[in-house]
């Protein structure tokens, strides 16, 4: 009988922090400059520069830590780990990693088989590294540090996954806990979320776990599973043929679906870790903790709780709000002001779910207020406008928020609710439209459906549909 | 009396008085620079037009009101570690060669705002590895009390120019003695302050938990002066401290009675020149009839500040050396093959073989396997030094000894045996694995007719008693002025 | 001298430094790390059992700076001195991934 082998899986998450400053200097973070131009002496290395702790990054690790279990460590350092590349300015990385700020932490994710735990075994501090572009026409390669000092936090899993779901399944709950922080956007195909997949396998039952690899460059959660996929039959191959897995970094082509060793004879991986001595000493009481603690949001779980005990809207409307903290924000903002829960939501299930699709865009980057949304619903609430010059309004407001109520006024949208004039012009469509004033006559329902039109057209739109109906009614 | 002999102190005050104006003074030292360079060769780089240009600004100032601070108009010289924006600094390795800093480090800046006139940057040991001078890429600089010995290092240039006139005053840095020990050879008052009392932007590092800016000076008095103007918070150096009792000229008070002096006796044992035993003694004899307590005592664990330092420095200076690598600034190699190629031919050019010594020793500690045996364990054992320190600082208010076992040695003495040259900071290294001040200052001449050093060490942040004894002892000793004035 | 410093070390620490030495300098090499070692070793002779190692003298803590932008754009300045520049950026050696 064939073995049977069992995928054992640890992640390293890099996440960029959203501060406005970089972790050691006072440059922006900002992206799209022209290169070189969110830098200075100290994020390219200049001799005789020293670095200086951005408070607020310290803040969202520490947020982090506490969102996803851990123990904060109260006295803290920076180690330098020492490797020459071009992207990094000083030759060496500003990192943690004798005392990171954060340790033992756990998360709960949701599998096929139940809840699980994984574990967190640190959380650390450090800085990212500048971008190496190739120039093919002189055969070389730039560097740009406009991200050299971004700062990122790294959470290191326990090798507690089993499987490319349960990856997911943490990844995603790793987002959704960093986004309801606001500590960062956790894109991945931006780079703001990078993870490395460690991997072994093992017999099913082995107490030892096997020889490890670490795959990098994992743009997307299917370029994720199918890394996964593609490493266990990797090293399950080897295995069978005898063969033994060598501990190295790998990196992930997707568009090969393979990977390759990234080993040369001049990267020894000896990175003489030594404190910092530039940076002094972090040290924490329990009243920064617990400003940092109270500061905590609601995370998703509870808010979904929440809302099915406040809100009467559909739990898959539920799930799909509290998906993104911006989406439920404004959700929760526009209810706050009057608005029918019922309606916020759908306009944001429908209306607001189509034009991200055609967009390509996030949630996160809804532009429009929920004042804006909650004067949108009590305009048609008021039947000033019917419901397509509504959804008319609406993607004005999705793409440039505007006010609805100027725009509506502005544009003359609204709903022409003077009797006589409808009347008027009801009385033409049916004088105008004999055939179809016969077939109703005639029992066909539907042709009232084809004088309704004619109407709203003859209104250009701003008349209330149900009052038409009801005038046509009444008049045939 | 001729402009080059007066302190820096002295001359402000003649610049103020308008006995002198700040070009005159300017051009006296730029003369003098240019009739003594050939011999002593202090600086790598000197200003010329630069400086006449600054003294035209400061004078203006000085007109207007706007500057009156002790120092205002004075010209002084900078070791060339320190970043000054627009002039070359090149840690006198070839590896910065061409490099011209954007920014100035923050002390020239205070500097610059009290009203002082750059020269140019003075020549030192390459990375300020070395105590002689001589492992500087851009030549040996000469003591000027005997062209035939070496000036101390790393700070030599700096030392030097203050002896022979090429300048009022120059700061310096202090790693392992780097300032007091060139004080020491050149005849000169050099302190290092407090680690934290200055601030370390702009200072090109080496081993950056050990290295301190400071002073090299005439007297006592400017030292106090300079401290003043260069001892101040800096929100860029997160090892820069909060300043308190900065106001160190009030420490110039001829009265060291009932203050509390102990002497080592681990520093008085074998090695030490018996020339500068007795004439380190008889300093602390003249304090003890001006009232001071003097005592013997213990220190302990003075022979293994050497091994722990060398450790320690040399780890950090292995990390704090690997950004010079041929692609941000500084020297690139002409021909290579590939990125790494580049980099090690980069460097293996551009480094000196002193320093190349320390990156191999400082990457070999640090590296997988060896790290807990060697940095860690010099990280215990320094602080043990610290606590020796502690304990003796309960007792005394000063400690007292030499500065180097001997006077200057000879040009090319000292650099064929890397052990025995590392031996010779072994009074002044502990000084700064502690942290603490210790001031340089000369207490007689030797037979050979150079001069010798004596050295006050304080508890942290405790500058104000050091400058006090060292200005009641200087009073009683008098004059020490250059050579041609013996 | 105790500390015997072989060629394969030298190779080794030459790859992490960056620094390729001669014939010469290696031997040289080996034997001035050997001596320093040796005098190293010199701390053996003290029991650290239990001291703490000491990084930073001071008991300085929690420096930090605040979130606020406060550099503007500087890329000539940081493109002065390097020595090879092409479209605003450093120019260095191709490099493989």
């Amino acid at each position: 009988m064939a073995k049977q082998y069992e995928t054992v899986i640890g992640l390293e998450v890099h996440v960029e922090l959203a501060t406005k400053t970089k972790i050691f200097c006072g440059c922006s973070t900002a992206f799209g400059g022209e290169p070189n131009t969110h830098t200075c002496p100290v994020c390219t290395g200049m001799p005789g520069s020293l670095p200086v702790l951005n408070k607020q990054v310290l803040e969202y690790a520490v947020a982090v830590g506490l969102a996803t279990n851990c123990s904060i460590t109260q006295y803290c350092k920076f180690d330098r780990k020492n490797y020459f590349y071009p992207d990094n300015p000083q030759n060496y990385q500003i990192s943690q990693l004798y005392l990171p700020i954060c340790r033992n932490g756990k998360v709960e994710i949701e599998t096929e088989n139940g809840r699980k735990f994984v574990g967190i075994h640190e959380i650390h501090m450090e800085e990212d590294a500048g971008k190496l572009i190739h120039d093919e026409w002189d055969d070389c390669s730039l560097v740009d540090y406009n991200r050299s000092g971004v700062p990122l936090i790294e959470i290191v899993s326990e090798p507690d996954m089993r499987s490319a779901e349960e990856v997911i399944a943490y990844l995603e709950k790793l987002r959704m806990t960093i986004q309801y922080l606001g500590a960062s956007d956790c894109k991945l195909q931006e780079g703001s979320m990078r993870a490395d997949v460690n991997l072994s396998i093992r017999e099913v039952g082995a107490k030892e776990f096997g020889t490890r690899t670490e795959m990098k460059n994992l743009n997307s959660f299917k370029a994720i599973a199918r890394a996964i996929e593609g490493e266990t039959e990797r090293q399950i191959d080897l295995l069978e043929a005898g063969e033994k897995v060598v501990q190295e970094t790998r990196r992930w082509d997707d568009n090969k679906g393979e990977s390759y060793a990234m080993r040369s004879k001049e990267d020894a991986q000896d990175y003489r870790y030594f404190p910092e001595p530039d940076l002094v000493p972090i040290v924490l009481d329990d009243a920064f903790l617990e400003e940092i603690r109270a500061k905590q949001p609601e995370f998703r779980e509870e808010k979904m709780r929440r809302y099915k005990e406040e809100f009467d809207i559909p739990e898959y409307d539920i799930e799909i709000i509290t998906g993104s903290k911006h989406m439920a924000d404004i959700f929760e903002a526009t209810v706050a002001l009057g608005s029918q829960p019922k309606k916020v939501s759908n306009w944001l299930m429908v209306e607001t779910l189509r034009l991200l699709k055609e967009n390509a865009m996030d949630p996160e980057d809804i532009r429009f207020s929920p004042e804006h949304l909650a004067k949108l619903i009590s305009l048609t609430d008021a039947k000033k406008v019917n419901s397509s010059v509504a959804k008319e309004v609406f993607e004005v407001m999705f793409n440039e928020d505007v006010d609805p109520e100027k725009y509506v006024e502005e544009k003359g949208l609204k709903t022409v609710n003077d009797e006589g004039a409808l009347r008027k012009t009801v009385e033409d469509v049916i004088a105008n439209n004999p055939q179809s004033v016969e077939d109703y006559r005639n029992g066909k329902e539907k042709a009232i459906g084809f004088l309704v039109g004619q109407t709203m057209k003859a209104m250009k739109g701003k008349a209330d549909p149900s009052m038409v109906n009801q005038l046509l009614k009444e008049l045939l | 009396m001729n402009i080059l002999d007066m302190t820096a102190v002295g001359l402000a005050a003649a610049i103020k008085n308008k006995e002198v104006t700040v070009r005159q003074a300017t051009e006296a030292v730029l003369a003098q620079i240019e009739e003594k360079e050939a011999d002593f060769h202090c600086y790598v780089t000197v200003d010329k037009e630069g400086a006449l240009k600054q003294a035209e600004e400061v004078q203006k100032k000085i007109d207007a009101g706007e500057l009156d601070g002790p120092l205002a108009g004075v010209p002084v010289a900078i070791k060339d570690n320190m970043c000054t924006e627009g002039m070359l600094t090149t840690c006198s390795s070839k590896i910065l060669g061409n490099f011209v800093p954007t920014f100035s480090s923050e002390a020239v800046l205070n500097l610059q705002k009290a009203g002082a006139v750059i020269l140019g940057k003075t020549n030192m040991d390459e990375f300020a590895m070395g105590s002689t001078t001589e492992t500087s890429a851009y030549g040996v600089t000469k003591n000027p009390w005997n062209p035939e010995h070496v000036p101390g290092g790393s700070s030599g240039g700096s030392a030097a120019a203050v002896a022979a006139g090429e300048c009022f005053y120059a700061l310096g840095s202090d790693t392992g003695g780097s300032i007091r020990q060139p004080a020491s050879f050149c005849g000169v008052v050099g302190l290092k302050p407090t680690y934290g009392r200055v601030s370390r932007y702009g200072l090109i590092a080496y081993g950056s938990s050990l290295d301190q800016i400071g002073p090299l000076c005439k007297d006592v008095t400017d030292c106090a002066a300079i401290m003043e103007i260069i001892a101040t918070h800096d929100l860029k150096d997160s090892t820069s401290v909060e300043q308190e009792d900065t106001d160190f000229t009030s420490a110039l008070v001829d009265d060291v009675k009932g203050m509390r002096i102990g002497i080592p006796k681990d520093y008085f044992g074998e090695g030490l020149d018996p020339e500068v035993k007795d004439a380190v003694l008889k300093a602390a004899e003249v304090l003890k009839e001006k009232g001071a307590v003097v005592e013997e005592f213990d220190l302990s664990l003075v022979e293994y500040a050497i091994p722990t330092y060398y450790t320690i420095a040399a780890a950090e200076a292995s990390s704090n050396l690997e950004r010079f690598d041929g692609i941000k600034y500084g020297y690139r190699t002409e021909e290579y093959e590939g990125l790494h190629n580049m980099y090690k031919k980069s460097r293996s050019e551009g480094f000196g073989a002193e320093v190349k010594r320390r990156i191999m020793l400082g990457s070999f500690v640090l590296s997988s396997g060896y790290y807990d045996a060697y940095y860690l364990k010099a990280l215990r054992v320094k602080a043990l030094i610290k606590k020796a320190f502690d304990e003796a600082f309960a007792k005394y208010d000063v400690i007292l000894g030499p500065v180097a076992p001997t006077t200057a040695p000879k040009l090319g003495e000292s650099l064929s045996d890397p052990l025995k040259m590392y031996l010779g900071d072994i009074y002044t290294i502990s000084v700064n694995l502690a942290g603490l001040p210790g001031l340089s200052m000369p207490c007689g001449i030797d037979s050979k007719g150079l001069p010798i050093g004596l050295q006050l060490i304080g508890d942290c942040f405790n500058e104000k008693k050091l400058i006090q004894t060292a200005y009641a002892y200087e009073k009683a000793r008098g004059a020490f002025g250059r050579k041609e004035d013996k | 001298m105790a500390n015997i410093i072989s060629d394969e070390t030298i190779e080794y620490v030459g790859i992490l430094a960056k620094l390729e030495l001669s014939g010469e300098e290696k031997e040289q090499a080996k034997k001035d790390m050997g001596s320093m070692l040796d005098y190293i070793d010199k701390l053996g002779e003290l029991d650290t059992e239990g001291v703490e190692p000491m990084s930073h003298v001071f008991p300085v803590k929690n420096v930090f700076r605040e979130d606020v932008v406060t550099n503007g754009d500087m890329r000539e300045e940081i493109l002065k001195n390097a020595p090879g520049e092409k479209n605003g950026m450093f120019a260095v050696p191709r490099t493989f991934e």
